[in-house]
């Protein structure tokens, strides 16, 4: 019951033993849980089971999924990056006010992109370099890159984008397969082999587990963090120019409250909040899922504000339950 | 360091003392006793909230949830006032702080039971209270014409020179003062922020400490919620949204160690204040409301670096001490 016990340095000679096996089963019950909400949606609403109508519910997570495996790699390895949502806003004022100047599509692209890695490296550079804990840094730094969106904009809104610029967010690559969902899977598969199948994705697991041993194994936490911040705002980037071009419009307050649904969406994927563990194919059915209920919920016309309950219900419940199943099996030992 | 980390709430006072000067040269009356003391009465909530969050924050945890706890509890007091006019408020005032506490201890169970992170549990149920906040309402406002004229002026009421709300402030305060450094459970939150091993050996229960401190936060923020919805004489579901991160910047910046065990009751009041003044001084000198986002940002980011100055211990990098990365977790 001590916080002894419960620290990180002891989860993982606790987990190590079968963490395959547990994280197997939990993707496995995601999956369960993504198929029978399916099935319920189709039964509920008539309009449910429609390619169309699918690919339409796929924009309600592509944009978040790919922040959301950049943060999963951020909390394997024991940081988080609560600033997302705000790097999005930032880097989408950034778009705004260049294509108010004339900017073309390429260059649009390569603001967002800039503006984002921009954002991920300062907050890199604070948590690597300067040390400091990354919640505080990045609730300072959400305030700092939202309050600069409204500096800017205040009360107004940029549009007025290239025609070119809104195939990232509107365009289809063929049939119902929209740009985003084809970039989601696309991200989804060079993400799982970075963390899968290479040395930085060990590195990763090594820092999240036991930072002390991975900087006596000779791995650099220090770079490793900070590649991961700068991962991290490249994908609120790329985010950024996704909804930036689908909604064809910027608002300081764009994304708003992002950063919970993804978060949400990282550890109902079944990655460990204290580090260490985790999968990408998890974090790709969490996607699905959380997709899958906010569109069901929205065909039967519940309003956003009651969806986060669910959303924060959803966050607390996955966290809990296998602390829980911990516990009743320690008591059964 | 010692000797720094005391002077940090002197270093406030000048600081703050410094800002106030410099506002007053661009504008007359800034620094006059009255303009003064309507800061202070502004910032009232603010110090209050700020409080409850450095309690939590002594015992190595956060809480995100007070804004949406606020909201919630604003909106079910002004709708019982509206609704029930005959209702005293004295009534009205315990069950705020009844309601605040028990949404507090609802996070505080999570994290005591359940040992859930602080930082998840309330980020769930900051969206949680607020929707509920949603819910409750039906996304109606509560206006000034359906609420009780007791109900909306006793926090106004002049008493020895300052508003009601100002005293509430003043002695919520002195209480946090004498709970924090005169009481068991004070020292109790700031061993189990300080060293949570070493409070455990010294036998007190961190999970209980932890519990008694998001239910203070609770019921603070509860208060809290009667006195913004009485002030701003209005109810509705985004009141005080994102004010959360405010408590959390006023602590930050009044020297609390986001690690938890290090802090003082003025070090949060001067935290709260300072912000206080630069918000009200933002239009005198003509600048955008809408900078203060940024302001707030960039005041947290320096403050932590300068509170990680001022706490880093000496020593190989490497054996660097795991406190400070273990909150992020």
């Amino acid at each position: 019951m001590s916080d002894a016990a419960n620290s990180k340095r002891v989860i993982p000679d606790r987990l190590g033993t079968r963490t395959s096996r547990l994280l197997s089963s939990w993707e496995v019950l995601l999956l369960g849980v993504a198929v029978a909400i399916f099935v319920f949606n189709s039964f509920a609403s008539p309009y449910f089971l429609n390619a169309w109508n699918l690919s339409d519910a796929t924009f309600n997570f592509t944009e978040k999924a790919m922040i959301a495996f950049a943060m999963a790699l951020l909390v394997i390895a024991g940081e988080i990056d609560l600033s997302v949502a705000a790097i999005i806003a930032l880097a989408s004022t950034a778009m705004g006010a260049a294509a108010q100047a004339g900017i073309g599509t390429p260059g649009l692209v390569a603001i967002g992109l800039g503006v984002g890695l921009t954002c991920g490296a300062f907050n890199g550079f604070l948590v690597s370099v300067l040390r400091l804990p990354s919640i505080v840094v990045t609730i300072g730094t959400m305030s700092l890159f939202r309050g600069v969106s409204y500096i800017v904009l205040g009360d107004k809104a940029y549009g007025n984008y290239p025609d070119s610029f809104a195939y990232f967010g509107q365009g289809y690559v063929f049939w119902v397969f929209s740009f985003e969902f084809v970039l989601f899977i696309l991200l989804a598969i060079v993400f799982a082999i970075l963390l899968h199948a290479t040395n930085f994705g060990r590195q990763i697991y090594v820092i999240g587990n036991n930072e002390f041993a991975a900087r006596f194994s000779g791995i650099s936490v220090e770079r490793v963090k900070f590649t991961l911040f700068l991962l991290t705002g490249l994908m609120a980037g790329i985010a950024s120019i996704c909804l930036t071009s689908r909604l064809g419009s910027t608002r300081p307050s764009i994304a708003q409250g992002w950063e919970l649904e993804i978060v949400t969406m990282v550890v109902l994927g079944g990655v460990s909040i204290l580090g260490g563990s985790g999968t990408i194919p998890g974090v790709v059915i969490a996607a699905f899922v959380m997709g899958l209920v906010t569109f069901g919920l929205g065909l039967l016309n519940v309003p956003g504000i009651v969806m986060s309950i669910f959303v924060g219900l959803l966050l607390i419940t996955t966290i809990a339950i296998p602390i829980v199943a911990r516990r009743i099996k320690e008591m059964s030992r | 360091m010692t000797n720094l980390l005391k002077n940090r709430e002197l270093l406030l006072i000048v600081i703050i003392g410094l800002m106030v000067i410099g506002f007053a040269t661009r504008a007359q009356g800034f620094a006059s006793p009255g303009n003064l003391a309507n800061i202070f009465n502004d910032t009232s909530i603010l110090i209050i909230l700020a409080l409850g969050q450095m309690t939590v924050i002594l015992t190595k945890s956060i809480d995100l949830s007070v804004a949406a706890n606020l909201s919630f509890t604003g909106m079910a007091v002004a709708m019982t006032n509206a609704a029930f006019p005959d209702v005293p408020l004295a009534l009205l005032i315990v069950m705020a702080v009844g309601i605040g506490a028990f949404l507090g201890a609802i996070n505080g169970f999570l994290v005591w039971a359940l040992q859930i992170p602080p930082i998840v549990v309330t980020l769930g149920t900051l969206t949680i209270y607020r929707g509920m906040a949603f819910v409750l309402s039906g996304g109606g406002w509560v206006n000034a014409h359906q609420m009780t004229a007791p109900f909306l002026n006793i926090p106004r009421t002049q008493l020895l020179g300052l508003p009601v709300l100002s005293w509430i402030a003043i002695t919520i305060v002195l209480g946090a003062w004498f709970v924090l450094t005169r009481l068991p459970f004070g020292r109790s939150a700031y061993a189990s922020g300080g060293n949570p091993t070493a409070a455990v050996y010294a036998g007190i229960d961190i999970g209980w400490t932890r519990f008694i401190a998001f239910m203070l936060s609770g019921a603070l923020a509860g208060l809290c919620g009667y006195l913004w919805v009485s002030r701003y004489a209005v109810a509705y579901v985004d009141i005080a949204v994102g004010f959360e991160l405010d408590t959390v910047a006023a602590c930050v910046i009044g020297g609390i160690s986001i690690a938890g065990g290090i802090g003082s009751v003025a070090g949060a009041v001067l935290g709260a204040l300072f912000l206080g003044v630069i918000k009200n001084a933002l239009p005198v000198i003509g600048i955008s409301p809408f900078a203060q986002m940024a302001i707030s940002g960039i005041v947290i980011v320096l403050a932590v670096v300068f509170n990680a100055r001022a706490e880093r211990k000496a020593g190989r990098i490497i054996l660097r001490d795991r406190a400070a990365p273990e909150v992020s977790a």
